[in-house]
């Protein structure tokens, strides 16, 4: 689960790690002007005007500006709600009182997935890709593996200032660095996080009234962080930040995720779901093997039972790109009659739809259950035995319909 | 022979509610012996449908039957302090069949019990495994497979039931079938299962099959060009189709947006092929690459 900026931002400063003073979202451009008004009121000289999208890249695409006056930020709030940036829509701006930057870091912990443990990631070159910064001076930035062992009580200070040292941090700030890497770990591993990046952090500049809390702090302007969905149920579900159509999911993959159903919007027109999720992966695969594309990644789970059935079938067709479904199921402990039986009770709850079904079964007790779907003789059903052949079937009907 | 379980294998299963109870009493009915269920309030009681004794603790199972392999099937919630506990009874293989398990459980349970523990841990979220005629410990459909020399290996369940089902016909049989799980942290990796095929003289063959994100894959890959060149491998990945940054089911299954690469299925195959080993575009065609090998 990605939060965005103001989450993060939020997530961060419960922990301990420094963020400027609190903004505020808005939906719309009075919103964000009433906002605006109030901190420019207030002493700020100006503004910041970020789109609140989970994704990266925000400020290329011509989500964040800086507002010096009212009429600027009405000018970027109207620009940039609405704006896709990346497939993302923006219907949320955060509105901040602007930082006075003197320099800009980059700072990072997520789970190493390849050494099963912590990575540190910082450099002093902040502000622009981190990937960028690899590729062109690979030698300013500092990665650090570490293992739960040796972060059994979180990060050692110690290590922090060695990895902050490493970095070459400026003197002036490497203290004040070092004591905020430590925070972010605490950040990264007692909200279950599996990223948690602050691109750019930064010194704090002297401008008058540019930042009510001085000049020379560290603090992260930014915010990138990543829950770990299977945590949840320690962290009340994560409902805190769980906020209606702040980015939105497609609807059809909202639906999905507050059923517990496993389903991925794709861009074709084949509607797949199938029983384990590798067996829909290679579904998606063989679909576009046959010069097809799947409309959806669907997993009905293990049993494959009527009711399950149903309600994956149902949340499919109600995609409006759909014109065939394949549905993909290899019987193991729930054999071959049990799935056909589901199928078909699953059919004849959701009543009539215009898309054809093809129903590929295999493994145990796969004839038998062939036989009962072509005994009940469904108009919607057509009963395959292979996958190749399932998915031909499933193309052709795509595009005649 | 067959790898990590055979005849020998004694199962304490922990977790013994509906689940548990179902795909126990199924492994016993093949064979295995299952020789103990753990609950902390049920301790002194005999486990019903299975006839076996169940134990308040590991430790007192392994102490009282001489389990030396669990199986996990509490819920996510409680499954670190379960492996946590199997391994500190001293049980040298533990089965986690668990979906769900936090990614900072995992990682504390790897370092632990793999890293420094030396323990086989199989899992999370994965079916278990099965050596055809001998053991059967987890939930794989037992009569799919039969005795035979090749040996699998899978992130995913279905598939590898597909892909074993499709040998099965063609009258191929399985040393065994191991499924390491969909998790971004699992305690056995690729890597460390085709090494054992390898040491296991009747293992002839090696069918894998892996997914999208991280680079197990590759790992293996690359130990396979240097190490045993001569054996039959056939590999397929699945997701060829999966856009980069979703989650596709499994929790290991992304391709992460602005990663270092390697974790498509598309440049999996690239370097897989790069280090001589043939992946098949589906699970149809991997299991006819292994006929074909095999001259079936």
């Amino acid at each position: 689960m990605d939060l965005v900026e103001f989450q993060g931002k939020q997530l961060f400063g419960r922990n301990g790690v420094p963020v400027p003073p609190p903004g505020t979202a808005c939906r719309t451009v009075e919103e964000a002007v009433a906002a605006a008004e109030g901190y420019l009121g207030g002493g700020a000289d100006a503004v910041m005007v970020k789109a609140q999208v989970k994704t990266g890249g925000r400020g290329k695409a011509g989500g964040v500006k800086y507002a010096p006056s009212i009429d600027a930020v009405r000018e970027h709030a109207e620009a940039i709600i609405g704006l896709d940036i990346k497939g993302h829509t923006v219907n949320v701006v955060y509105i901040e009182p602007a930082s006075d930057i003197a320099e800009e870091y980059y700072l990072s912990v997520m789970h190493d997935r390849v050494n099963k443990g912590h990575l540190v990631i910082c450099s002093k070159e902040g502000g622009v890709e981190i990937e960028e910064v690899n590729r062109t001076n690979p030698e300013a930035v500092v990665k650090r593996q570490l293992t739960p062992n040796e972060t059994a009580d979180g990060l050692p200070l110690e290590t922090a200032r060695a990895i902050i040292d490493e970095a070459r941090f400026p003197d002036d700030v490497a203290a004040d660095a070092a004591d905020l890497l430590v925070a972010l770990f605490d950040a990264y591993r007692n909200e279950d996080a599996t990223l948690a990046e602050i691109n750019p952090l930064i010194k704090t500049g002297s401008a008058p009234g540019a930042d009510p809390s001085g000049a020379g702090r560290v603090i992260a302007l930014d915010a990138k962080v990543t829950l770990d969905g299977n945590a949840a149920f320690r962290h009340d579900g994560y409902d805190e930040w769980k906020i209606d159509g702040i980015d939105a999911d497609d609807p059809l993959e909202a639906e999905a995720k507050s059923k517990g159903i496993q389903y991925v919007k794709l861009d074709g027109s084949v509607g797949v779901l199938g029983n384990g999720a590798g067996l829909v992966m290679a579904t998606l695969d063989v679909v576009a093997q046959n010069g097809g594309r799947a409309a959806n990644f669907l997993d009905v789970g293990g049993g494959a039972s009527a009711d399950a059935m149903a309600e994956s079938l149902g949340l499919v067709l109600k995609d409006p790109a759909v014109k065939s479904v394949f549905i993909n199921i290899f019987g193991g402990i729930t054999r071959g009659e049990e799935v056909a039986n589901g199928i078909i009770e699953a059919t004849e709850r959701l009543g009539e739809f215009p898309q054809k079904l093809v129903v590929r079964l295999d493994g145990t007790n796969a004839e038998e259950g062939r036989r009962i779907l072509n005994e009940a003789d469904l108009p919607s059903v057509v009963a395959a035995a292979t996958m190749q052949e399932a998915a031909t079937t499933a193309v052709q009907l795509a595009s005649e319909a | 022979m067959s790898i990590f379980i055979d005849e020998n294998t004694k199962v304490v299963v922990q977790g013994i509610g509906s689940q548990g109870t179902f795909h126990a009493k199924r492994n016993q009915d093949y064979g295995t012996k299952v020789v103990a269920g753990v609950h902390p309030k049920k301790g002194g009681t005999t486990w019903e449908g299975l006839d076996v004794p169940v134990f308040g603790t590991v430790e007192e199972a392994v102490t009282e039957t001489g389990a030396n392999t669990s199986m996990v099937m509490v819920p996510a919630p409680f499954t670190k302090d379960a492996i946590l506990e199997a391994h500190a009874a001293g049980v040298q293989t533990i089965v986690a069949i668990t979906e769900g398990v936090p990614v900072h459980d995992m990682t504390e349970v790897y370092d632990t019990v793999v890293r420094r523990g030396g323990a086989r841990l199989l899992g999370p979220n994965c079916p278990g495994l099965i050596s055809p005629g001998k053991s059967n410990v987890g939930i794989i459909p037992a009569d799919i497979p039969t005795a035979g020399n090749v040996g699998l290996v899978s992130r995913s369940g279905t598939l590898t039931y597909q892909i074993m089902h499709e040998l099965a016909q063609a009258g191929i049989g399985i040393s065994t079938c191991v499924g390491i799980g969909g998790d971004p942290v699992i305690g056995t990796q690729f890597l460390d299962v085709i090494q054992a095929f390898a040491s296991d003289p009747d293992t002839h063959a090696i069918a894998f099959v892996g997914e999208i994100g991280g680079a197990e894959e590759q790992l293996a890959g690359k130990w396979i060009r240097d190490n045993i060149p001569d054996t039959p491998v056939v590999g397929y990945i699945a997701g060829f189709e999966a856009p980069e940054g979703k989650q596709m089911g499994h929790a290991g299954a992304i391709v992460k947006e602005g990663g270092e690469g390697g974790e498509s299925a598309a440049e999996k195959k690239e370097i897989l092929e790069s280090y001589g080993i043939a992946v098949a575009m589906n699970p149809s065609e991997a299991a006819q690459l292994m006929i074909d090998r095999l001259g079936r």
